[in-house]
C-alpha cells in the first residue's frame, strides 16, 4: 500500500516533471533566441527614442529660445514634497504633484526636468512655489522669485528645494 | 539590494524546483546599483538618474545614451560637465541596461569600463556586475571566468557580495569543493545568515560530505530570526532536509524537520503534506490526519492540497472509518471534477487570448501582489493554477519580455502621434512664414546694403583719423561752416579788388580761419575720436540687432524646413520596429500561452488520475463500509 501512495509523496518531483513537460514544446534555445531578439529591438527602439528627443528639442525648443528648469532636493532634506508650481514671466508654466517614487528619486539625488519652454533674450522673472509637509508634520508653502537671464543659447537653471530656503543655480 | 538579488538568485539557482518561493511580481525588482554622485556636476546625468531611480529604465538609458554620444563627439570633452562623471555614467548606462534586461549591451558597456583606464575598485566593481550578469543569465562558465579577473582593491561594501557570488559560480560549475571554504567564511556574516549555510549544506552534500552538509542544512533550519528573507531560506532548508530524510525512510527525523517549517510560509503546504506522510509511513494515521486535515482546508488549486484531499480519506480508511473515508473520497471527487472543469475553462480562456490580455492590464502592474490580484479577476480563471509557473525563472523572463514589448508598442504608438503633431506644427509654421518672408527678405536686403555703406563710411573715417595721428591733417577736421567760408573766400578774386583794405581783410580772415583750424586741431581730433567711439557703440548695437534678426530669420526657416526627411525616416523606422515588436510579442505571447497551457494540462491530467484513484478508493471504502455495516447487523 505504501508503494501505491508513494506516488503522492513528493509533489515537488511532479512539479519538476511538469516544468520539463513544456520544454518538449519550447526549447531553451528558442527562448534564448527570442530573448536576444527582444534585446535587439529594445536597442533599436532606444535609438529611435534618442533621435526623437533631438528632433523634438530642435523643433519645439530651439537653442536660441530654449529655457529649462530643473528641480532637485537639497541633500539630507526630509520634508515631504507635495507640489511645485512655476511661473515664468508672470505666466504659470508648470504645476507638478509628486508621487512617492518621484520624491524618492529626488531624495536619492536625481534631478527632475520640470519645465522646458521658449523665451526671448533678456531677463525674466521665475517664481517658484512649493508645497510640502515638514518632518514634524506641519504644512508649509514657500514662494521665491529669481531672475532668469536669457542670452543666445539654451538657458538651464536648477532650483534646489529645501525646507529653509530655495537655492537657484544658473547653469 | 544587490545582496537581496543575489540571494534571490540563489533560491532560483541552487534548486530550481523550489522556485515557488520567489517573488513573482513583475514590478521593477531589477534594481540598478548606480547611486548619485555626492556633488552633481551635470544636470542631464542627474535627469537620467531621476528616471532610473523610478525604474524608468527606457528613458534613463535613452537620455544617458544621448548624453554619452554627444560627449564622445566633442573636440574637448574634458571641458564638458559630464566629464566629471564620465566613469560613473559609462558604468551607469550598463547598469541600467542590465536592469532593463539588455544583457548583451550591458555586458559590452561594463566590459568597456573594465578595459578602460579606471581605478581598481571601479574596475573590480564592474567585474563583479558583469559576473553577476552572466550568472543570472545561466552562463556559469563565463561568470566564473569573469569573477576570477577580480584583482587588487575591492570596495569594502562589495567584499561579501563578491565572495558569495564567487561561491555560487563555483557551485554552478560543479566545483563544490572550492565553494565550501568561501561559504564557510561567510557563515558568521549577518547579511548571509541562512543563505550561506543553506548553500554550504548543498555544496557539501554534492561533494560527498553528506553528513556535514545535512548538519549545515539543519543549522540553517534552526535560525532564530524575524527577517522575511531569512525565514524563507530557513523554511526551505527544513523542507529540503525533511524531504531528503523522508525519501530515505527516516520518518521521525523527517517529521521533526518538516514541522519546523512555518505554517504560513510558501513552503508550508509541502511541509504539511510531508509531515503527514512521515506519520502515515509509520502507520500513525491518526497523527497524519492532523497536518493533512489542515492542508485539505487550504486553497484547492495547490497540488499539495489536492493530494491531501485524497490522503485524508486514505488515513480514515486505514483507521477503519470507511464511511467517513467514502464520504471524503466523494467530496474529493466532486472537488476534482470542479477543478478539472475550471482547468478546461482556463485552457479555453488562454487559447482565446484572455491570459495575455490580463497580463498587460495596467492596474495590476501598480500592485506588488499582482499575481494575487490576477487570481481575483473573474475573467482570468487560468491564473488560478499558474502560481508555481509564474514564479519560475523561464516564465518570469518570458513575461518580462512580453511586458517590455508591450511597453515598446505603447511608446511607438505615442511617437507616431507625436510625429503627426510635428508635421501639423510644421505645416502651420510654413503657412505662416512663407507668405511673409519674401517681403521681409526684400526689406532686409535694402537695409543690409545701407548698413554696409554706413559701415564702410565708418571704416573710412576711422582709417583717416588713424592716419592723422602720424600725419596731422587739420583741414580734415574743419567744421562745415569753416569749409563753406573757406570756399567762399577762395572764390573771391583778389585781383579784382580795388580796395587794398578789403584784400588785407580777406587775407586776415583766411589767416584767422587757418589759425583756428590748426590751433584747435588737437581738441578736434580728440573730439573726433570720441565721436568715433560713440559711433562704434551704435554700430555694435546695430550689429547685435542685425545678428538677432539673422538668427530669428534663420530660426523662422529652420522651424519648418529640413524636417520632412527626418520625420519620414523616423516614421519608417518606427513602422519597422512596430512590426518587429508585434511579431516578437506574438511569439513571446505564444510561448507564455504554451507554458501556461502545458502547466494547466499537466495539472488537469494529474487531477484526472486523482479522480480515477478516488473512484476506486471510494468504491472500495463504500464496499468496506457496507460490509462493516452488514457485519454489524449480523452481530446485532
Amino acid at each position: 500500500m505504501r508503494k501505491v501512495w508513494g506516488y503522492f509523496a513528493f509533489t515537488m518531483a511532479v512539479l519538476v516533471l511538469s516544468f520539463s513537460a513544456y520544454a518538449e514544446d519550447i526549447s531553451k534555445e528558442q527562448m534564448k533566441g527570442l530573448d536576444e531578439q527582444v534585446q535587439d529591438i529594445k536597442g533599436d527602439v532606444l535609438g529611435i527614442a534618442a533621435q526623437l528627443y533631438q528632433l523634438e528639442e530642435k523643433l519645439l525648443y530651439p537653442s536660441d529660445t530654449q529655457v529649462a528648469v530643473f528641480i532637485s532636493l537639497a541633500e539630507g532634506e526630509q520634508f515631504r514634497l507635495d507640489a511645485v508650481k512655476l511661473q515664468l514671466a508672470g505666466k504659470p508654466v508648470a504645476d507638478h504633484l509628486y508621487t512617492f517614487k518621484e520624491l524618492e528619486a529626488l531624495r536619492n539625488g536625481g534631478v527632475q526636468r520640470l519645465y522646458t519652454g521658449n523665451v526671448t533674450t533678456g531677463d525674466h522673472d521665475l517664481q517658484v512655489t512649493f508645497i510640502g509637509k515638514s518632518k514634524g508634520g506641519a504644512d508649509f508653502l514657500m514662494t521665491e522669485n529669481f531672475t532668469v537671464s536669457k542670452a543666445v543659447g539654451p538657458k538651464i537653471v536648477e532650483v534646489t528645494l529645501a525646507e529653509k530656503a530655495l537655492g537657484f543655480k544658473d547653469w | 539590494m544587490i545582496r537581496f538579488l543575489v540571494l534571490l538568485t540563489t533560491l532560483l539557482f541552487a534548486s530550481s524546483a523550489m522556485a515557488a518561493g520567489s517573488d513573482p511580481s513583475p514590478q521593477p525588482k531589477e534594481m540598478a546599483c548606480t547611486t548619485a554622485p555626492r556633488e552633481l556636476k551635470d544636470l542631464f546625468y542627474g535627469e537620467a538618474l531621476y528616471d532610473a531611480f523610478q525604474g524608468d529604465w527606457f528613458d534613463a538609458i535613452a537620455r544617458l545614451d544621448t548624453e554619452l554620444w554627444q560627449f564622445h563627439g566633442l573636440d574637448e570633452p574634458q571641458r564638458d560637465s559630464l566629464f566629471q562623471h564620465i566613469d560613473q555614467a559609462e558604468f551607469a548606462v550598463g547598469d541600467f541596461e542590465l536592469a532593463y534586461r539588455m544583457h548583451q549591451r550591458a555586458g559590452r558597456a561594463i566590459t568597456a569600463v573594465i578595459e578602460g583606464n579606471v581605478e581598481e575598485p571601479v574596475r573590480n566593481t564592474a567585474i563583479f556586475r558583469l559576473a553577476r550578469l552572466y550568472f543570472r543569465k545561466h552562463q556559469p562558465v563565463q561568470a566564473l571566468h569573469t569573477v576570477e579577473r577580480v584583482n587588487g582593491a575591492v570596495p569594502a561594501e562589495l567584499l561579501g557580495d563578491l565572495a558569495f557570488l564567487r561561491a555560487l559560480t563555483l557551485m554552478a560549475n560543479g566545483r563544490d569543493a572550492d565553494a565550501t571554504p568561501i561559504l564557510r567564511e561567510l557563515q558568521g556574516v549577518k547579511d548571509y545568515e541562512g543563505f550561506a549555510g543553506y548553500n554550504l549544506g548543498l555544496a557539501l552534500m554534492r561533494d560527498g560530505h553528506e553528513l556535514e552538509g545535512r548538519q549545515f542544512l539543519d543549522r540553517s533550519g534552526r535560525i532564530e530570526t524575524n527577517v522575511p528573507a531569512t525565514l524563507a531560506i530557513k523554511d526551505k532548508s527544513n523542507l529540503v532536509l525533511g524531504e531528503k530524510l523522508l525519501k530515505e525512510d527516516r520518518y521521525d527525523g523527517a517529521k521533526e524537520v518538516l514541522d519546523r517549517v512555518r505554517l504560513s510560509g510558501p513552503f508550508s503546504n509541502r511541509a504539511l503534506l510531508g509531515s503527514g506522510w512521515a506519520d502515515a509511513f509509520q502507520g500513525r494515521f491518526e497523527r497524519a490526519l492532523v497536518p493533512w486535515s489542515i492542508l485539505s482546508e487550504r486553497e484547492i488549486t495547490d497540488s499539495a492540497v489536492q493530494e491531501a484531499l485524497l490522503a485524508v480519506p486514505y488515513a480514515y480508511a486505514k483507521l477503519g472509518v470507511y464511511s467517513k473515508a467514502a464520504l471524503l473520497y466523494g467530496r474529493a471527487l466532486q472537488a476534482f471534477g470542479s477543478e478539472v472543469d475550471k482547468l478546461d475553462a482556463s485552457i479555453g480562456s488562454i487559447r482565446e487570448g484572455r491570459f495575455l490580455q490580463a497580463l498587460v492590464r495596467e492596474e495590476l502592474k501598480q500592485d506588488a501582489n499582482w499575481v494575487v490580484k490576477l487570481r481575483e479577476l473573474p475573467e482570468t480563471p487560468e491564473t488560478y493554477y499558474l502560481l508555481d509557473l509564474m514564479a519560475s525563472h523561464d516564465f518570469q523572463e518570458s513575461l518580462k519580455n512580453y511586458l517590455d514589448l508591450e511597453g515598446l508598442r505603447k511608446k511607438m504608438a505615442g511617437w507616431e502621434g507625436d510625429l503627426d503633431a510635428f508635421e501639423e506644427l510644421i505645416g502651420l509654421r510654413r503657412a505662416y512664414y512663407e507668405p511673409l518672408l519674401p517681403e521681409i527678405d526684400r526689406q532686409f536686403r535694402r537695409l543690409d546694403s545701407r548698413m554696409r555703406l554706413r559701415l564702410e563710411q565708418r571704416d573710412h573715417v576711422k582709417k583717416r583719423l588713424h592716419a592723422m595721428l602720424t600725419a596731422p591733417r587739420p583741414e580734415h577736421l574743419a567744421t562745415a561752416e569753416e569749409r563753406i567760408f573757406k570756399e567762399q573766400m577762395v572764390r573771391i578774386d583778389l585781383g579784382q579788388l580795388t580796395d587794398g583794405e578789403s584784400e588785407a581783410r580777406i587775407r586776415r580772415l583766411q589767416g584767422v580761419l587757418n589759425y583756428n583750424i590748426h590751433t584747435d586741431y588737437d581738441r578736434r581730433l580728440t573730439e573726433a575720436y570720441r565721436h568715433l567711439h560713440d559711433l562704434n557703440l551704435h554700430i555694435e548695437a546695430l550689429q547685435q540687432q542685425y545678428a538677432a534678426f539673422v538668427r530669428v530669420r534663420q530660426a523662422a526657416t529652420q522651424s519648418y524646413q529640413g524636417y520632412d526627411e527626418t520625420i519620414r525616416r523616423q516614421r519608417s523606422r518606427i513602422g519597422e520596429a512596430r512590426d518587429t515588436v508585434a511579431t516578437l510579442m506574438a511569439r513571446q505571447g505564444h510561448i507564455l500561452e504554451v507554458m501556461a497551457i502545458n502547466e494547466l494540462s499537466n495539472r488537469r491530467d494529474r487531477l484526472a488520475e486523482y479522480q480515477i484513484k478516488a473512484r476506486f478508493a471510494l468504491a472500495d471504502s463504500y464496499d468496506r463500509a457496507t460490509r462493516a455495516q452488514g457485519l454489524k447487523k449480523v452481530d446485532q
